[in-house]
């Protein structure tokens, strides 16, 4: 009836597990008794998980996020204190069997849970509002995109309280991920928490591409379009190129483990390096998928700090077509020691140094657009310069294990774990952050404070720094990854060092978290009337902050690059108009979020062999993706006189600032 | 400065009134939704195309096993792709049927089309029977494997293609030909030619090689 | 920074595409079946009859399958180069080509390694 499902499957006897459960358990009761106690069910039902603004699911992706973000960074604390705990003689607190789990949630999560829901929130907050649009293309999709991803999210912290999460690594190499050497449930949750948010970044990317080529406003020609929107587009299409591997490889794999086929197997003719092929073909477009919004962030952030034009605008955006099309190239350079010999090596190797090229433009162009500039040093512009000396280095050291002959000495060593957090902190957290300070007024109608944003920020470099350098050293000493206890006395320093690193990062991550409270407890003060408290360049600060659900009263006609900027400039910015037209808008559905609770019951049922509710739960999400498109009552019109109203009553404010 | 700014405003007004106009037919919602759709078509063909790349590196390892020239029966095969190959043609003329706004033609030609892609898909059904039968499952080697899993993945999205097809027909006979089924079914057009396409390179690949 | 006075009507995504099927006409389809029924069943006499050894036979059906997707993409799908549909064709072009780098991509590097594995070193299935 349950499948495999049985009560030892809670780990009981594990106290370190029981104790994140009892806390998730504690987290999750305090937001249900809070959510009872201001009598907030309704609201959020009605506003917020039935909700099709993009705004809205921007945010909720966001907030996934950084819940994900604390979750994956326990992870990470865990593992520098038991490295430094066991590298001295100790035996460290974490058995080999929970350290191998919690070294492979961290990347799960940080990448798939925290960095894709930070990247792709932003780009939906922000894309619509930069092309003058009143929505994404399909808004239903949208919500029903984020809800997968939840889904997801929801299986993998599941997993920490019934059964247990792979035991193999990020990525879940064959044969150790085959059923014969790991036969519990710890890869399925990992194949099916992947695959079901999967499907939603998959929809989500197509959404966002439809937006940006048939939803500009008139008069936004590709090379008006903002950098953030340009960047967006690349890596949207990206991940309509890429994922549908990582979908098609852990198909494979999971019908390897449930079918008992032979893709991946040691035995009767089945391959395991086609797998590590397979999914580093995904695995290397995807680390281009996370970097390439961001670069757009910091576009943004350094013109609009910077009071300039960014520079080289036309370079930026040849730039990053160009690293579009290269990463589908070099996705050999994971695996350049597994023997596909010398011509193949050396073409990966090349491809890859070539890669740096565009990269390096980028480079150029922020420091140009500063150049001159009269910059102001706010957080977000903080966040950029650790990101252009950071990412600097993280890019050195990938052009140095791009070289083969290198990377046969330095594979799976902590010079390559120093590297890639090298350029996925140096360069997506710190884009993310630099964001989310960005575009925190426009979401929510009030600043940040600066104080604690700064705070944060010097708290996640200097302790970058600290946790990740020991990381190169020990990398060139000879410190393999993912070991939990090393008998080594003279690595003992440099790890302990390493954890002192994360420990104040951990201090970065409490002063955010204090910093979104004490804005919200300030939110008065800190309050943005003008819609535009950045003098910023582009569209989305034409509107209210908050914007109004509609976006935009009248769609804007863009008639140059920094659309909002030459607008000030001629003084037609923030113009009441003589007439307002209605407005079409789409209805809020829960069709989406009730697709997404279905498939988070598919995936646990799939995970167990629960093959009754599998099916049950498969036929529940299709009956009610094809009930709701006979719904034809999807859209409505917002009378003229309401969108006259909330115009004139912002603009009535922006009047009373000024 | 002043004269500037109101020229400026003039000539905006003008253009807004041209733009608005450009604006308002690109967006027409049947444009957006088939780009839409085109886009995801886009992403299942590399998925296909990741498939099709495993069954190339897999199709020797047949393991003690059968290999393709003891299993494939191209006669079999032929039949398969004429019933798919029809059912494009059928497809296009309910499409035409549409454009001329012919509902009952239109219904009869996608019922039709249905039909062919009922009797491709028991045929593959009953291919992959006989296998299993045989002891040839896609548990026996590596390149049995990656034949059914690309088949079947064909298979199933045909088997989508025609649950689609079921319920756009009780669209169109509780609507009609509005604006939103005929939406619809040009994105169903699209997804039925492109699983043609694919089949065409599943019996090349597949088949033809395997037996040549 | 360009001035108003260049703001050319240059409207986003093109002109409007309409339905995907808009252009066609029986003929088309008639054209595409009749070629389609051709490119079909010339590989298969070809395979079937075995008039060709296997070395000419596989590139002359990889050749005519590709001939074939063209011919559906043309007169089924209607892809051309009509300027209402250039984003479904850059989307396509953009498809092929990561289509064709995985593909090639994968059997190159599978074949060398299985080159470099010494087969003659390793134990019999």
């Amino acid at each position: 009836m349950l499948g495999r499902l049985t009560l030892d499957a809670i780990p009981y006897d594990n106290p370190i597990v029981m104790g994140a459960v009892l806390f998730m358990v504690v987290c999750a009761l305090a937001v249900v008794g809070g959510i009872s106690h201001f009598r907030l069910w309704r609201p959020l039902w009605s506003e917020w998980l039935t909700s099709v603004d993009h705004k809205n699911i921007g945010i909720m992706y966001i907030v996934l996020a950084i819940v994900m973000l604390v979750r994956g960074f326990s992870d990470a604390i865990m593992m520098r204190a038991q490295q430094a705990l066991a590298s001295d003689g100790g035996a460290g607190y974490l058995p080999p069997q929970h350290f191998d789990q919690v070294f492979t949630a961290h990347g799960v999560i940080m990448i798939f849970f925290m960095a894709m829901p930070f990247v792709i929130g932003l780009m939906n907050l922000v894309v619509p509002l930069q092309i003058g649009a009143r929505d994404v293309a399909f808004p239903y999709l949208n919500s029903m995109s984020l809800w997968l991803t939840t889904a997801g999210a929801v299986l993998v912290n599941l997993s920490l309280a019934v059964g247990n999460f792979a035991r193999t690594g990020w990525l879940a190499y064959p044969p150790l991920s085959e059923l014969h050497f790991s036969p519990d449930v710890g890869v399925d949750y990992y194949i099916w928490s992947l695959q079901i948010s999967g499907v939603g970044t998959l929809l989500a990317a197509v959404n966002m591409i439809t937006t940006i080529l048939r939803l500009r406003a008139p008069g936004m020609t590709m090379m008006r379009v903002p950098i953030f929107t340009w960047t967006s587009l690349c890596s949207s299409m990206l991940i309509v190129a890429a994922f549908p591997i990582l979908t098609a490889t852990l198909a494979m794999l999971s019908l390897d483990r449930y079918l008992g086929m032979h893709f991946f197997t040691n035995a009767a003719g089945g391959n395991p390096m086609m797998y590590v092929n397979l999914i580093w073909a995904w695995g290397h477009p995807e680390v281009y998928i996370l970097i390439l919004p961001c670069f757009g962030i910091y576009s943004e952030v350094i013109a609009t700090f910077s009071g300039k034009p960014l520079f080289g605008y036309t370079s930026m955006v040849y730039a990053s077509v160009c690293i579009t099309v290269l990463s589908f190239i070099v996705w050999l350079h994971h695996f350049f020691t597994m023997g596909s010999g010398a011509d193949v090596n050396a073409f990966f190797g090349i491809t890859t140094m070539i890669i740096a090229v565009p990269t390096g433009v980028k480079i150029f162009n922020w420091l140009f657009t500063m150049y001159r500039g009269r910059v102001r040093f706010t957080t977000p512009v903080l966040w950029t310069i650790g990101f252009m000396v950071t990412f600097t280095i993280g890019g050195m050291t990938g052009v140095l294990l791009a070289v083969p002959p290198a990377d046969f000495v330095l594979h799976n060593s902590l010079f390559l774990v120093a590297h890639f957090h090298n350029a996925i902190i140096g360069g997506v957290v710190f884009g993310c952050m630099a964001g989310f300070n960005y575009w925190f007024p426009k979401a929510t109608g009030f600043r940040l404070d600066e104080r604690l944003g700064k705070i944060s920020f010097w708290c996640w470099l200097v302790g970058f720094y600290l946790a990740f350098m020991p990381l190169y050293l020990l990398g060139l000493m000879g410190m393999t990854r993912r070991l939990d206890r090393v008998d080594n006395p003279v690595w003992h320093i440099y790890l302990v060092v390493a954890m002192v690193g994360a420990g104040i990062i951990f201090c970065g991550i409490l002063a955010q978290l204090a910093q979104i409270f004490v804005s919200v407890r300030d939110r008065v003060a800190l309050k943005d009337a003008t819609g535009d408290p950045w003098n910023g360049r582009t569209l989305e600060w034409a509107v209210a902050s908050p914007p109004p659900f509609y976006n935009f009263a009248e769609t804007p006609v863009v008639r140059a690059r920094d659309a909002f900027w030459q607008m000030k400039r001629l003084g037609i910015a923030h113009r009441e108009l003589p007439a307002y037209h209605q407005i079409h808008m789409p209805r809020n559905t829960g069709a989406g979020f009730i697709v997404g609770g279905f498939a988070a019951v598919l995936g646990f049922a799939l995970v167990w062999h629960i093959w009754w509710l599998a099916i049950g739960a498969f036929a529940g999400a299709i009956v009610t993706a094809i009930a709701h498109s006979f719904n034809e009552n999807r859209d409505y019109h917002v009378p003229s006189e309401l969108v006259a109203l909330t115009e004139a009553r912002y603009l009535q404010k922006r009047l009373q600032e000024a | 400065m002043s004269a500037d700014i109101r020229l400026a405003g003039a000539a905006e007004a003008a253009l807004l009134a041209e733009a608005e106009d450009a604006y308002e037919g690109v967006h027409d919602a049947a444009g957006t939704v088939t780009l839409g759709f085109w886009i995801y078509l886009m992403s299942d063909c590399v998925l296909f195309a990741a498939l099709f790349a495993s069954f190339a590196v897999l199709r020797d390892q047949s393991a003690g096993g059968p290999d393709a020239r003891e299993i494939f029966r191209l006669p079999y095969v032929l039949v398969e792709t004429a019933c798919l190959l029809v059912s494009s043609f059928t497809y296009g003329m309910a499409m035409i049927a549409m454009d001329r706004n012919r509902g009952r033609e239109m219904l009869g030609w996608i019922g039709l089309t249905l039909l062919l892609g009922a009797g491709f898909l028991s045929m593959e059904v009953h291919e992959f029977a006989s296998l299993i039968r045989e002891g040839a499952g896609p548990d026996r080697s590596g390149f049995l494997t990656a034949f059914f899993t690309l088949v079947g993945t064909h298979g199933l999205h045909v088997l989508s293609g025609m649950v689609w097809m079921a319920v756009l027909i009780a669209h169109v006979l509780r609507r009609g030909l509005t604006e939103a089924n005929r939406t619809r079914l040009s994105c169903l057009s699209l997804f039925w030619h492109f699983l043609d396409i694919v089949w065409i390179g599943v019996f090349t690949v597949v088949y033809l090689i395997g037996v040549a | 920074m360009e001035g108003p006075g260049s703001f050319a009507a240059a409207a986003p995504g093109g002109a409007a595409s309409g339905g995907a099927a808009s252009h066609a006409s029986v003929r088309t389809y008639v054209t595409g079946f009749v070629l389609s029924i051709i490119l079909t069943g010339v590989p298969f006499g070809l395979v079937m009859s075995g008039a060709l050894a296997a070395a000419i036979a596989i590139p002359v059906a990889i050749g005519l399958g590709i001939a074939q997707m063209i011919v559906h993409l043309v007169y089924f799908l209607h892809m051309n180069r009509e300027s209402s549909r250039t984003w479904n064709m850059a989307a396509l072009v953009f498809a092929v080509i990561i289509v064709s780098i995985l593909v090639v991509g994968s059997l190159w590097i599978m074949a060398h390694m299985d080159a470099n594995m010494m087969p003659g070193m390793m134990p019999a299935e």
